[in-house]
Parts: structure tokens; C-alpha cells; sequence
């Protein structure tokens, strides 16, 4: 399985760069940088299976918790720090954000859009929290406890300091938004975002 | 055999293994400032070093294990201490690769250690030999894989007392150990750790039999004292879990308690039995030796206390793997490492690996174990261009 995130993460990261990818999962996209790209990668991943799958593909990773333990990284650690649908599992998002500012020269951030409209619809017409195939937990046992919108997003980005260099926006079928759309649409028709970020 | 003689004696002298004897001009020199010479490493390889050398795996023994880690044991014919994961066609596949496992110095399985004879007075040397640290074990190490002519190791591998050599060999030797696997183990031994280790030495000192550690000469074994040390130790292996689902409260081969001191309940059988057999295998002044060696282990200590320094510049890749259940070294020591290792920058992998076995349980089945150290050595080798 690949996400289409991933294509567009793989587009920001130049060959040979230096990469953590906190939350990496089972590290599909760390092969992906690997083989096809030549990346140094290494992982972060809180679920015993992902870690399990992630050293049998050979990757470098280390279980742990992204909202406790970027701290022991060093400054500068890393040429790009990936953070890929994980921020909206983590306790404190705007503390993660400046950590991974801190240890990556770049920082890439892909989240699912609260703001979709689909979001927006099942809240509005059908009064329920959102189910759909991306965000595939009901409210009480998901790991996701903090989404946001786009515009949430980006806010939070610049009060952390961050320069958004680059931002794509992807619908549901993973097609980039056409970049003539006015951006508050981007907000409200984009299935999920990915930024490319600098101190 | 006669439960009333000591075995170590024999082994420690005339090891079934290779032996790497260093003579007076090549001197071990001990971080207590002492000198070792000449002495002698007991060690057994499998496989074949290939011809540019690069597929040599060093394993480093734990504690009360030896050279022996994937052929029989010669006192006591039981398979090699790590016979599920190394051998011809295993995870460590001693066809693919090249695998030396030494006695550590101060052993007693035909390494030079307290129960050798002491060239300078012509007895054992009981409590004459130095003390000695993990750094000392590994210098020795480095002597022994100096004269098989290996200049890098394709991998350094190790558990509980084995991995803090491992994590020695990293940092003393860096350029020399290309990748480093560091199994239920830490950078230094916590104060219950020590702790422990106190309580056995002085199990074995309390023993009237010890005589003042002159127990060969005095034709004696500390028998009691070492089995009560090794019944202590023991506990510490295995998890409060793992107890109560092989025991519990059963009673051993009785109806019900007998109100009286015998072995009335399984656990207390079996730590009886651990004891009893431990004694066949290992010298009582060893044991007082190693357990030493490993409270004194300190990396960060060694390097201004700040552990990250152990490593600085480091190319090695290392994986590093705790088991959720191990009180002994729990996983917040091999996070330590794992925080270290990040800010040095290095290559690291780490897995907790959720299991009630305990500290044990590196030496155990351990399926997760096995795909993880599977996984981390075959990328390694891919690294390293050595062919499958």
C-alpha cells in the first residue's frame, strides 16, 4: 500500500539527504526514500508492529513517542524531518512542530484536513463526528486527539515560527488542488495537506 | 561425577577449546593498573572467514555463560547458550559467516582468571588476580581478534553483562566494529544491580568452605555459597510473571505443606536445582570476579559523565532491543543508550519487545526478537557487500 502523501514527500527531499520520519509506521516511505532516492533514513514509531515490520525491511528505527522523546535528539540533526499523518496524535502538536523544527533543517508535515467538506457535511447535516476511510475510528477509541484544519494548521506553524516554503493540498483521490483555486477553497476542499516548512 | 570435586580447575587450565596464549612480551594491561602477563584466552570459532576478512561476528558472553555458544558445553553437555541463534543456517548463520565467541578474562572456562595457576608462586591465584573491569575483558578481546588477523568486525554482539561489551567495543574501538547488537543490557550497572551482585559474593564469602578463596588448594567448593549467590541472581533473570505462570504456589511432589524447611512449593525445587547445577560449571572466585567487573561498569563515567561522548564520531550501526519485563535492565536503560547514540548522531534502532520472560529473555525463543536481529543483520550485510 502506498499513500498518496508520500509521492508528494518524496518530491521535497533531495537524494542522500539525512531524514527522520517520526511516526513512520511500518516505514513504507523510508524504502521508498531509500531505493529510490538513496536517503539516509531513520524512524521513529510508537507500535510494536511497525517498529517489527520497519527492522525486517532493514530500516533503521526507534521505538518511541514523538511528544516525549525528540527531545534527546541534537539540533540540526537531520537535512529534513518527517512528520506524516502523525501530528494529530500527539498530545502537544505545537511543542512536536518546534522540536522537529529544531532537531531538521526542513520540516515536512502532512495532516488530514478538518475542514474538508465531507468533515464539515457529517458534522453539519448528519450531527456525528466523521468516520471515512481515511480517519477510520469512531470518537471514543482513536488515537487521533487533535485535528485540525489547514488554516489551524498553518497558524500554528507561524506562532512556532515557521516559514511555509512549500504547501500542496490533495483531494480525495490524492490529485493536487489546482493551484489557480482561491486558498480559503483549499481549506474546504482539500482532503489532506503537506507543508514543507523552515525555521 | 562425584558432586565433591571441583571441575573448574581442569577447565580453567585445559579448556576443550582453542586457546590464544599472549606471552610476557604481550601484557594485558588492567584499567586497575595492573599488569596480566602472560595470560590466555579460551575460545571457540564456527564458520569460515572469508578471504577480505569482512564477515567476522564477535559474541560476547553474558555472566555465567562461556565460550560455548553453539556446541555442546563440555561439563555439562547441554547445547550452546545460544544455540537457537547461532548455527549453520540460523539468524547469526555460522555458514554465511565467521563467529568467534571468547571466555572473557577472568573467566573460568580456560581463559586466565582466578582459578589459573599463577606463574609467580605456582598456585591458583584465588583472590592474587586483579581485579578487572568490561574494559579490560574487551582489550583482551581486541588481542584475541588481532591475532586472527580481523581488523573489523562485521559485528559485535551481546547480552546483559555481553552487551555492556558491546557497548565497550563501540566506543574503545570504533573504526573496528562496523555494526553492534545490544540485547537486555545498559551502559552501567544500577545501584540494585550492585546490589544483587553484594548479596552473592557475600553468600560465597560466608561459606566456611571458601577459605579465604584458597578453596582449590584446600581441596573445598563453595558450593553452598556460590548456589545461594546463583538462587539470588536467578530471581533477578526472570520476571515476578514469568514465576507465578511456571510456578505459582504449587507444591513440589506433596499433597500439602509439610511445616518444615524442606523444598515444599515447585520454585523453591527449582532455584535449588539452578543452584546445584551452576556449581558443577563455575568457580566461586570467578563469579566474585565478573559480578565485579560489572558493578564497576560506568561508559558515561568513563567519558565526563555525559554517555553521548562514548560515541562521538561513530559510524557503527547499532540495534538495541529491551524486553518489557526485565528488572534487571529495564528499558529505561536501554533508552539511555538509545538517547546516547542519537546525539552522537549515530545509526540506531530499538525495540522494546513486549514479553513477561524477563531479563532472560534474550536467551530465550523470542520471535520478535529473531525477525528484529534477522532483519537488522541482513540489512547490515547488504551493507557491508558480504554475500548470502
Amino acid at each position: 500500500m502506498t499513500r498518496v502523501d508520500f509521492d508528494v514527500i518524496a518530491s521535497f527531499i533531495p537524494g542522500s539527504a539525512k531524514v527522520l520520519d517520526v511516526g513512520c509506521g511500518d516505514g513504507a516511505l523510508l524504502q521508498l526514500l531509500g531505493e529510490r532516492q538513496g536517503v539516509d533514513g531513520r524512524g521513529v514509531e510508537l507500535s510494536q508492529q511497525g517498529v517489527d515490520t520497519c527492522l525486517a525491511r532493514g530500516l533503521s528505527v526507534i521505538q518511541g513517542d514523538a511528544d516525549r522523546d525528540l527531545v534527546y535528539y541534537p539540533d540540526n540533526g537531520f537535512d529534513y524531518v518527517i512528520l506524516s499523518q502523525t501530528l494529530q496524535a500527539t498530545r502537544n502538536p505545537r511543542q512536536v512542530l518546534e522540536e522537529l523544527l529544531r532537531i531538521g533543517r526542513r520540516v515536512i508535515v502532512s495532516i488530514p484536513n478538518f475542514g474538508y467538506w465531507r468533515v464539515r457535511a457529517s458534522l453539519m447535516f448528519r450531527g456525528r463526528m466523521p468516520v471515512t476511510r481515511e480517519l477510520a475510528y469512531s470518537w471514543y477509541d482513536t488515537p487521533n486527539i487533535h485535528f485540525c484544519t489547514i488554516a489551524d494548521f498553518l497558524t500554528m506553524a507561524g506562532e512556532a515560527g515557521a516559514k511555509v516554503e512549500q504547501e500542496v493540498v490533495l483531494n480525495r483521490v490524492g490529485e493536487r488542488l489546482n493551484y489557480g483555486l482561491p486558498r480559503r477553497l483549499w481549506n474546504l476542499l482539500g482532503q489532506q495537506a503537506v507543508f514543507l516548512l523552515q525555521r | 561425577m562425584s558432586h565433591k570435586t571441583n571441575t573448574c580447575p581442569d577447565q580453567a587450565i585445559n579448556p576443550d577449546s582453542l586457546i590464544a596464549h599472549f606471552a610476557d612480551n604481550q601484557p594485558l594491561r588492567l584499567d586497575s593498573g595492573a599488569v596480566l602477563a602472560p595470560f590466555q584466552l579460551a575460545y571457540q570459532t564456527y564458520g569460515t572467514l572469508n578471504a577480505d576478512k569482512s564477515n567476522a561476528i564477535l559474541i560476547c558472553h553474558p555472566l555465567t555463560c562461556d565460550q560455548h555458544v553453539a556446541n555442546p558445553h563440555p561439563l555439562t553437555g547441554k547445547a550452546g547458550w545460544w544455540d537457537n541463534l547461532a548455527g549453520a543456517g540460523k539468524i547469526i548463520d555460522t555458514a554465511r559467516y565467521f563467529v568467534i565467541c571468547s571466555n572473557v578474562i577472568g573467566g573460568c572456562l580456560g581463559s586466565t582468571g582466578p582459578a589459573s595457576m599463577n606463574p609467580q608462586t605456582g598456585k591458583p591465584y584465588a583472590l592474587d588476580f586483579p581485579v578487572i573491569t568490561i574494559a579490560d575483558m574487551v582489550r583482551a578481546q581486541a588481542m584475541l581478534v588481532d591475532r586472527l588477523g580481523i581488523d573489523t568486525l562485521f559485528a559485535v554482539i551481546g547480552g546483559s553483562m555481553g552487551g555492556c561489551q558491546v557497548l565497550q567495543w563501540a566506543s574503545a574501538y570504533k573504526e573496528r566494529v562496523f555494526s553492534a547488537i545490544i540485547l537486555a543490557s545498559g551502559a552501567r550497572f544500577s545501584a540494585q544491580n550492585i546490589a544483587f551482585d553484594e548479596i552473592g559474593r557475600q553468600a560465597v564469602m560466608a561459606d566456611p568452605d571458601w577459605r579465604d578463596g584458597r578453596y582449590i588448594e584446600a581441596g573445598t567448593t563453595p558450593r553452598k555459597g556460590l548456589a545461594v549467590a546463583r538462587m539470588t541472581a536467578h530471581v533477578t533473570y526472570l520476571s515476578e510473571k514469568a514465576l507465578h505462570r511456571k510456578f505459582g504456589r504449587n507444591l513440589q511432589a506433596r499433597p500439602q505443606v509439610t511445616f518444615g524447611f524442606d523444598a515444599d512449593f515447585q520454585i523453591e525445587s527449582y532455584l535449588r536445582h539452578q543452584g546445584m547445577t551452576f556449581v558443577e560449571r563455575f568457580d566461586a572466585n570467578s563469579y566474585l570476579y565478573l559480578t565485579r567487573a560489572m558493578d564497576y561498569f560506568d561508559l558515561a563515567a568513563d567519558h565526563g559523565g555525559r554517555l553521548a561522548h562514548a560515541f562521538s564520531g561513530t559510524r557503527t550501526r547499532f540495534f538495541v532491543a529491551s524486553f518489557s519485563s526485565d528488572w534487571l535492565f529495564p528499558t529505561r536503560e536501554s533508552q539511555l543508550i538509545v538517547h546516547a547514540l542519537n546525539a552522537a548522531g549515530a545509526s540506531v534502532s530499538f525495540v522494546e519487545i513486549a514479553t513477561d520472560k524477563g531479563h532472560d529473555a534474550f536467551l530465550l525463543d523470542e520471535p520478535v526478537l529473531s525477525s528484529a536481529m534477522d532483519g537488522f543483520l541482513q540489512a547490515s550485510a547488504r551493507a557491508k557487500g558480504i554475500p548470502s
